[in-house]
């Protein structure tokens, strides 16, 4: 093991040789090695970025609002910084360091796409919005039922006692709703509807006839301790990093667990350019890394790779890898490899006014906002499109930054900014985007990063379905707030390019041949047995539910099938 | 991490703020440019000091030039305006200069605190007015050509937007005319509310 290198390791021996190797430390690569960890495995875990230690490294977590120097604005500079960050909400002068450099990691768009990357220990694990739901049978069965891209290898049952797995480790609250299209889980206790969600709720229940939904946002913030970690206090800045541990982030979670074993080794700094593919064993031997901060490149060997770079760099890795056999790269024998990209489509949704409860209000900031379920196409229901959609929004009073059309300047508009201003309701749609081959990814050999290495070129559009499907989004949610009770409702539609729903997956999608898919049942790439791609890029199709709980479900499955296959020599 | 180390990292714990997600500020969402060059005195940050303590002034509780605001807004139009935008702001100083002139012979500074009132009233209608009408201007020239650049803000918008901005996220703005809890430990959506009682500041 070169000494130049920085590890950190707590008991664990440095080495090149390791059991198994996980590239990425986000959501899946966090629970790839806990799991592989706690089963007896010596893991290395590779992060691209710098190490962000829990807490020590949250700078400006205890902050208050004044001691940011611009309050929370970004300034000039961070915008010719992060222009693509810059084109979304999650710009803010306390996190523009946890995204990724763009100058150094730029992507081509042949269409536009929008590309939200953390390149730091955690990934996007500290930025995340921590909604978490299951997938159900609607799901898994979609695909196969109406002829769209290839069918799922798998069902919710076989999905279910993971997803119960996963969810008392990471501490997901929400409420059961005895849903079949939204399966209940292991919940902690539901966080509050305020007065006025909660109203409204019941209004859209009895007009819907009890057909639809808005519940209390599923959410992996802690409403009761649970071991090693406090609960949510309720100061809503999860993303600068809590340090109370009260969300599921890699750092507060499945790292501390993981290095408890004493089997973990993590190396930032590490970018993976290549697995090391044996042709004779048909297996990957292990992988080559590109050190980021000395140029130096290494390998280290092991019986098994979990690839959880994020959806696309996944991909991207596989696309570098074994070009000797197939100059697609591993997994492009089916000629899937980079295609179906998709994500969640959203930049829609709508507003309005919710008149009375002036003598209501509300304390605490909660991270956390209300859901309404999907209801299109299920249950005899018939759209013109296929597939769903939810919402995601809360009501509150309105702030100091609110408009008061009768005051100008003055005592009077201050005594009145100094006050909470009227209740509005608004709520956004996440839409399901269908898989559709031609959208897709692939390498542009002819722009390369800061460290020489060729870049992806994004070619991905929404297609009629969903434009079909916005009009709806938009349509049935101007419906429902008013039948609600909202007044002065507004919506919009601003459009959306792939990957701005935050929510980019497919690439490498799971499926029952491998001759149309890159992964089988187990997340193992057909073309290399002892290679297991549990991120994003494995989706078979989208859902519209927010996306990292299945995630975490189907690694912490893959890497319980993998030990037990080490074990009984098949890989 | 060691749970000792945890627990004495959360007793130095202090803080809560909306992030920039609701960042209200027009002058900021335009595409980065060069930055104008020229400094603040301490003048103008007196000048704007005396501004923003019009539009929010000291009454039971602080007021803008108590949260210095003056320097705040230096800072943001420094820092996040593009320079388009920073020379609307940097004119504007002057105009609104020249409209005291204009309306009591003196200047800003050294009219009384109810002709400044009066100014300000009249620049805060017509700057209304104003961003009503461009905002109206730029959605048709936008129906027109996508990419119509939108047409320049009103100097005394940005003034009022930086004032309310630098002092209700401030010290005294958050914490005395508003009601701050750095770590409310808890959520209740429905308590009750009577007239007079604070908003929260985040």
């Amino acid at each position: 093991m070169p000494q130049d290198t920085l590890h950190i390791n707590n008991k664990a021996e440095k080495q090149n040789d390791y059991d198994a190797i996980v590239i990425g430390s986000g959501i899946s690569g966090g629970w790839a090695a806990k799991e592989l960890t706690e089963k007896g495995l010596k893991v290395l875990m590779l992060e691209r970025g710098r190490n962000f230690e829990h807490v020590k490294d949250y700078k400006t977590a205890g902050n208050n609002p004044w001691d940011n120097p611009h309050h929370g604005a970004t300034t000039l500079q961070q915008r010719k910084d992060y222009p693509v960050i810059h084109r979304g909400w999650a710009a803010a002068e306390p996190v523009m360091d946890y995204w990724a450099n763009e100058i150094e990691n730029p992507y081509t768009e042949k269409k536009p796409f929008t590309w939200w990357r953390s390149y730091q220990m955690g990934g996007r694990s500290i930025l995340w919005g921590r909604q978490s739901y299951r997938l159900s049978d609607f799901d898994f069965e979609a695909n196969l039922k109406e002829s769209v891209g290839v069918d799922w290898p798998i069902r919710y049952k076989d999905l279910a006692p993971w997803y119960d797995h996963v969810e008392k480790f990471a501490g997901i609250s929400g409420s059961k709703e005895n849903l079949a299209h939204l399966p209940d889980g292991h919940f902690l206790p539901p966080m509050a509807l305020n007065c006025v969600e909660k109203d409204v709720a019941a209004r859209i229940k009895e007009k819907y006839k009890g057909e639809r939904h808005l519940i209390i946002g599923r959410v992996a913030n802690l409403t009761e301790a649970i071991p090693g970690r406090t609960k949510c206090e309720f100061r809503n800045r999860c993303w600068e990093g809590c340090p109370y541990g009260g969300y599921f982030s890699t750092q507060s979670s499945t790292l501390p667990a993981a290095l408890a074993t004493g089997n973990l080794t993590v190396r930032p700094y590490s970018i993976v350019t290549k697995l090391l593919y044996n042709k004779d064993t048909k297996k990957a031997s292990g992988v080559e890394v590109l050190d980021a901060e000395t140029n130096k490149t290494y390998q280290f060997s092991s019986k098994i790779v979990f690839v959880c770079a994020s959806a696309l760099n996944s991909t991207w890795v596989l696309f570098n890898s074994a070009t000797d056999i197939w100059p697609g790269g591993l997994g492009s024998s089916s000629n899937e490899l980079g295609h179906n990209v998709m994500d969640h489509h959203y930049n829609i949704g709508a507003s309005g006014n919710i008149e009375g409860y002036d003598d209501k209000y509300y304390y605490g900031r909660r991270a956390n906002g209300f859901y309404i379920t999907r209801f299109a196409n299920l249950y005899g229901d018939k759209r013109d499109y296929l597939r769903g959609f939810g919402y995601q929004g809360s009501a509150s009073r309105q702030g100091w930054a609110r408009d008061v059309a009768e005051m100008n300047i003055g005592a009077g508009l201050k005594d009145s900014l100094c006050e909470p201003g009227p209740w509005t309701i608004g709520a956004t749609g996440f839409g399901e985007i269908l898989p559709y081959h031609e959208n897709m990814i692939s390498l542009d050999k002819d722009k390369k990063d800061k460290w020489g290495l060729p870049v992806l070129s994004m070619d991905a559009e929404l297609k009629e379905n969903e434009y079909k499907m916005r009009k709806d989004i938009v349509s049935e949610l101007v419906a429902m707030l008013e039948s609600g009770g909202a007044k002065n409702v507004h919506s919009y539609d601003s459009g959306h390019a792939i990957g701005h729903g935050i929510h980019e997956m497919g690439t490498a999608r799971m499926g029952r041949d491998r001759k149309t898919s890159v992964l089988n049942a187990h997340n193992q790439v057909w073309d290399a047995k002892n290679v297991f791609v549990t991120d994003g890029a494995c989706m078979t199709s989208s859902g519209c539910q927010n996306p990292s709980l299945t995630y975490m479900a189907l690694t912490a499955r893959a890497a319980s099938f993998a030990v037990a296959e080490l074990k009984k020599g098949n890989i | 991490m060691d749970r000792r180390e945890l627990l004495k990292m959360i007793a130095l714990v202090t803080g809560g703020a909306v992030i920039g997600g609701e960042v209200f500020l027009s002058g900021c969402k335009n595409t980065p440019d060069k930055v104008a060059a020229g400094v603040f005195t301490a003048e103008d940050i007196t000048w704007l000091d005396e501004v923003a303590e019009t539009i929010l002034p000291r009454t039971s509780t602080p007021g803008a030039k108590d949260a210095k605001v003056g320097q705040f807004m230096t800072v943001m139009v420094k820092d996040c305006y593009p320079e388009a935008d920073q020379n609307i702001f940097r004119e504007g100083m002057q105009q609104l200069d020249e409209a005291s002139e204009k309306a009591y012979s003196d200047s800003f500074l050294k009219v009384t605190p109810a002709q400044r009132v009066e100014l300000l009233t009249k620049l805060d209608k017509e700057s209304k007015e104003y961003q009503k009408k461009k905002s109206e201007n730029d959605n048709e020239a936008k129906k027109k050509d996508k990419n119509a650049k939108a047409s320049p803000n009103h100097y005394f918008t940005m003034m009022k937007q930086l004032t309310l901005l630098g002092f209700f996220s401030s010290k005294e703005g958050a914490t005395q005319a508003l009601r701050y809890k750095a770590v409310p430990g808890e959520y209740n959506g429905c308590i009750d509310y009577k007239k007079g009682d604070k908003a929260w500041a985040t």
